[in-house]
């Protein structure tokens, strides 16, 4: 009866947090017109955003490019055809890695401090204090942070994406005998091949650093919000925005992919 | 006026209030007191909307809070202003930019009527000094007498204060306590303190309450508390209280 019961409440508690989340997400949207209002502070966390993000984030793009190349150039020297290691780098830094890293990066660095710091200000009664002053903590502090997140997650993953491309390109001539030459042509090409202006893996990749870009803010705002109980709750705050950001990449990656690439063709 | 009948809250496991009754004719300021955890700042909060009771009933103005949507607890919030404990301002504004918050929010005034008012009320609280420091540099005092400035700011016609002389040096204290008196007297707020200290009822309060067991236990003028035979004034109010 009690494993039953503390089942119940656990699971009880996952779905009232969902429920937040979605709740604010919608807040949020619906807040969306006063964007211009809230221009300064928003183009502030952008900026915060981007600059605390951006050295882990190249670092990893870089080694996460040189590990896709290698391997991908093992398997490919086996059959002889180094000639595509470009393009498969290339696609599948655009596609999937360079959004991945990128949310996973962010959601590290700079939603963790977001949901410390609207943790600390729940506890210190600085959101009540918005709250008498008839300030909606929603427009005020969620609003901003969810656009300068869906701006700068697709911003860093163009970033990620070259750095990341970039990392492969000097692993194949290192490593694998891959020329630069036949490298970067087999990237341009299977970067300007379609007919669209950009290729689907890039625009898809672009939409998911978007998607992420949301989830990752919402999901910490939310996180901070709930806060309670002192520093202990602001750090657990933090470790539920980590824990549930790094989970929804993973879904919502899924979940975009599958869209573009087995529902839509 | 603020009135509470019959109020009960439960917090978790514990019943925070009980039967809880209160009446604050206009104009006037009531003291609330009671033991830690008895449930001050809980009533407060049931005033100001950031609470909702699970029975009885909490009106200002005649208007129940409750029952009140978003945008009808916005407009009573804009005539209330509240002093937090620790002044609960956000952190990355200066001084003069938490007290002038609610005014880029809510008022239609120019950038220079603006800063005037903020000068004006910063000036009031002694604060003016500081007005380009920032929450984490200056004195828990001056965050206390910042948080004020920024309650003001609007003139409100009622000010919830929750515990304004926490903390504070017997100076400062008298400070607040004096600037809590002139608000009522020069610009006819009415106010509800809850406090700990007996020199602050003493000085601030038309009426006092004293909480007990989630409702008033004992309530009364100045004069009738100081000199009352119950316990809970004695332990209050009596001569070794404070």
């Amino acid at each position: 009866m009690n494993v039953f019961a503390s089942l119940t409440q656990g699971l009880g508690t996952r779905v009232d947090g969902a429920g937040f989340v979605v709740d604010l997400l919608l807040r949020t949207a619906m807040a969306i017109g006063r964007v211009p209002r809230r221009l300064r502070f928003t183009l502030d966390m952008a900026f915060n955003a981007g600059v605390r993000s951006l050295p882990v984030t190249m670092v990893v793009a870089a080694f996460a490019g040189a590990i896709l190349a290698m391997q991908t150039g093992i398997e490919l020297r086996r059959f002889g055809d180094s000639s595509v290691l470009g393009t498969i780098t290339a696609l599948s830094m655009c596609r999937e890695m360079g959004p991945f890293i990128t949310g996973v990066i962010m959601a590290a660095t700079v939603g963790s401090s977001m949901a410390a710091e609207l943790g600390t200000m729940k506890v210190s009664d600085e959101i009540a204090a918005l709250e008498v002053m008839s300030v909606d903590p929603v427009d005020y502090l969620v609003l901003p942070r969810v656009v300068a997140f869906a701006l700068m997650c697709p911003l860093l993953t163009v970033l990620s994406n070259l750095v990341g491309i970039y990392g492969g390109s000097v692993i194949a001539e290192h490593n694998l005998g891959v020329s630069p030459d036949l490298y970067w042509v087999s990237a341009r090409e299977a970067l300007t091949s379609s007919g669209t202006m950009l290729p689907k893996e890039v625009y898809v990749g672009l939409f998911k650093a978007f998607i992420f870009g949301v989830a990752i803010a919402t999901v910490s705002c939310a996180s901070g919000l709930r806060a309670n109980g002192g520093a202990l709750g602001v750090g657990l705050a933090v470790q539920t925005a980590v824990r549930n950001s790094v989970i929804l990449i993973i879904v919502l990656g899924f979940i975009v992919t599958w869209f573009f690439y087995f529902l839509t063709g | 006026m603020i009135e509470l009948r019959d109020v009960h809250k439960r917090l978790g496991s514990r019943q925070i209030l009980a039967g809880m009754t209160l009446c604050v004719p206009k104009g006037m300021t009531f003291v609330l007191m009671g033991p830690s955890g008895s449930g001050k700042s809980v009533t407060l909060k049931h005033v100001i909307g950031i609470l909702k009771p699970d029975s009885g009933s909490v009106q200002v103005d005649g208007q129940e809070v409750p029952t009140m949507d978003q945008r009808q607890l916005m407009t009573l919030r804009k005539r209330m202003g509240y002093l937090f404990q620790n002044g609960a301002l956000i952190n990355w504004l200066s001084v003069a930019d938490n007290v002038a918050l609610p005014l880029r929010e809510h008022s239609r005034l120019g950038k220079d009527e603006m800063k005037d008012r903020v000068h004006e009320v910063l000036s009031l609280v002694g604060m003016d000094h500081a007005a380009e420091q920032f929450p984490p540099s200056i004195s828990g005092g001056m965050k206390l007498r910042t948080g004020l400035a920024r309650a003001l700011v609007t003139n409100p016609e009622y000010v919830l204060y929750d515990e304004p002389n926490a903390g504070l040096d017997p100076i400062i204290s008298q400070q607040i306590h004096e600037l809590i008196v002139e608000v009522r007297d020069r610009l006819g707020v009415t106010g509800l303190v809850v406090t700990h200290s007996r020199a602050c009822a003493v000085q601030c309060g038309d009426r006092i309450g004293i909480l007990e067991k989630g409702r008033i236990g004992v309530e009364g003028t100045v004069d009738e508390m100081t000199h009352s035979d119950h316990a809970l004034a004695r332990a209050f109010l009596g001569g070794g209280a404070d």
